[in-house]
């Protein structure tokens, strides 16, 4: 079972994420399951979704604790208490920011991964909505599912002009992270 | 075919499948995305029905109950506050004996304020007279809804759908949505016995007279004890059409053997299977959902416990001032056993509050280490309380 917890804001599609995330497991035939945790209901206001993917049915409905990963859609998020709690040892870590790895890391004082998803965003769908683009990086970095299982989630939630910016944005995002780097960890928790 | 669905829409799809003919919903946190969807198959003619958009949860009752007396199966859903302002028209459905199908999804009720989960509001209208169906994951959501329209039709009793909210209704999960042949073949077209009809005049919700209201009151409780077999037989039915059984009035699962068994309502019943497959050094233990709180299945249920020595009681609601509303009600039934188990009876999950795996162990240490105390809520820090109120 591979346990992800995803960190945002009202307004980026913290929960779309979750939810593409899962579907596109379920889809290549795994078990999925995404869930919020929504604190107040508005636009900026810091909120958390769930997702759960393995082998066999969970039927657990608590919210994950110990998660194997970490998105983080705003770099700002990692001042809030609790943001990194329960990672688990040799968890990964990956932040949308404009920063590199390496210097994000020695601030934090551990390893993470950075995409400049909101840039990317930007310049492809013409919007700040970092989701789609850290989902494209997280599964290049795991390589826990195929990356058109990504595209096939999308095509069911997006149609037209919509999805075709959104396709260039995961090949583009994809491609600036190190593939595989986390494929032992994910292959670890049985993905 | 299994589909990654959100609880909500699942549920939009299973409502449509069953082809209500008039809709009337307020929105409400958490139910909001169930009548979203539906309004949404209504606008892409996906779904032919009469949706009317209320301005409150009042006249959402109201419009279906007048629907449903006019001959039309109907569907309403709310939640938490929802509930309480559709409360009198609640008691006017069951009381009239009028079939209608709802959805509740389950929320704390205010005051404090929460938008999250617990049952407190299907709990506070226990007594309105409907039967009310608890699910444990949004397959048994999908499956119930179609259930429930079999069992109002015939019992012509209204069924509330408890469906915990966001653990159930903002949950992506695969979900298997039944071609509508199956739901055409289980639930043929309906006609309500006393739909009003101009030809044939009739009185509805008339004053009744002291000579006979009690026989009134007797015949509505008859007929919730009775609709205990057309649960079991909706869900028998459907199983053999569909291949998926929701466990009919109450559903054991875990070691038919065991002396300490854990009962609930609802999804917290998944968190502790698991959990209890995770800890088999734990012992023993048996797992008893209440999916039908009403009618309460009391037989069910004292075979169910026969052989236990300890019974924990795990609910989301209490009644402030008394205790636990299930466990009362579980206590009352057990003393039809000869050595009914003792009851543990604690509130969890109140207000959202996240159930964790380890409630399992933790339970289990403390029906092991002490004899049952007064009701309790479990998991509260009363550190952070004054101390009066500890």
């Amino acid at each position: 079972m591979i346990e992800v917890r995803i960190h945002g804001r009202g307004g980026q599609g913290n929960v779309v994420a979750a939810y593409l995330l899962a579907t596109a497991a379920i889809d290549e035939g795994h078990f999925g399951q995404a869930f919020p945790a929504f604190g107040a209901e508005r636009r900026g206001a810091p909120v958390v979704a769930f997702v759960r993917i393995a082998d066999r049915t969970l039927r657990r409905r608590n919210q994950v604790l110990q998660p194997d990963f970490l998105i983080i859609q705003d770099r700002a998020l990692l001042k809030v208490p609790g943001v990194l709690d329960g990672l688990r040892p040799g968890g990964g870590i990956l932040v949308n920011t404009s920063l590199d790895a390496a210097t994000l890391g020695e601030q934090l004082g551990r390893e993470v991964v950075t995409l400049p998803a909101t840039q990317l965003a930007k310049t492809h769908l013409g919007r700040p909505v970092p989701n789609t683009a850290l989902l494209a990086a997280f599964l290049a970095l795991t390589e826990m599912l195929p990356m058109t299982a990504l595209t096939g989630a999308l095509g069911q939630k997006f149609k037209g002009d919509i999805l075709e910016r959104n396709l260039r944005l995961i090949e583009a995002a994809a491609q600036q992270v190190p593939a595989g780097q986390w494929k032992e960890m994910a292959h670890a928790q049985g993905a | 075919m299994r589909k990654a669905l959100e609880g909500s829409q699942a549920i939009a799809q299973a409502v449509a499948l069953c082809r209500p003919q008039v809709i009337a919903a307020y929105p409400i946190t958490p139910q909001t995305h169930i009548v979203e969807n539906i309004a949404k198959l209504v606008a892409d003619g996906k779904l032919h029905c009469e949706y009317v958009s209320v301005e409150s949860e009042f006249s959402a009752a109201s419009v279906v109950l007048g629907a449903a007396l006019a001959g039309s199966r109907t569907y309403t859903a709310s939640a938490s506050q929802g509930i309480l302002l559709m409360a009198e028209v609640l008691f006017n459905i069951a009381g009239s004996r009028v079939p209608i199908v709802m959805t509740c999804a389950n929320r704390a009720v205010s005051a404090p304020l929460s938008i999250w989960n617990d049952q407190q509001d299907s709990m506070a209208v226990r007594d309105a007279g409907w039967i009310q169906l608890y699910c444990a994951d949004n397959q048994e959501a999908v499956d119930t809804t179609i259930q429930a329209y079999r069992i109002a039709e015939r019992t012509e009793l209204p069924v509330m759908v408890c469906v915990d909210g966001f653990s159930l209704t903002h949950t992506l999960e695969p979900i298997d949505i039944p071609p509508q042949q199956q739901v055409d073949a289980f639930l043929p077209p309906y006609q309500f016995a006393r739909t009003l009809d101009p030809r044939k005049p009739i009185s509805m919700g008339t004053l009744v007279s002291p000579d006979h209201y009690p026989e009134a009151r007797h015949s509505h409780h008859q007929a919730l004890l009775n609709a205990a077999d057309e649960i079991v037989a909706a869900d028998a039915d459907w199983a053999a059409i569909s291949g998926r059984s929701s466990g009919g009035l109450l559903q054991v699962e875990g070691d038919p053997d065991a002396e300490i068994a854990i009962l609930t309502l609802g999804s917290v019943h998944g968190t502790l299977a698991d959990a209890r497959e995770l800890h088999p050094e734990l012992g023993p233990v048996k797992l008893i959902r209440l999916r039908s709180f009403r009618p309460f299945p009391t037989a069910a249920l004292l075979q169910a416990c026969a052989g236990l020595t300890d019974l924990v009681v795990l609910e989301r609601a209490l009644s402030p001032g008394g205790g636990g509303i299930v466990g009362v009600e579980v206590k009352a039934a057990l003393l039809g056993l000869p050595n009914p188990p003792r009851v543990h009876n604690f509130a969890v999950g109140l207000g959202g509050r996240d159930v964790p795996l380890d409630i399992y162990p933790r339970l289990l240490q403390t029906v092991r280490s002490q004899p049952p105390g007064p009701f309790a809520l479990f998991d509260v820090d009363l550190g952070r309380l004054p101390a009066e109120d500890r």
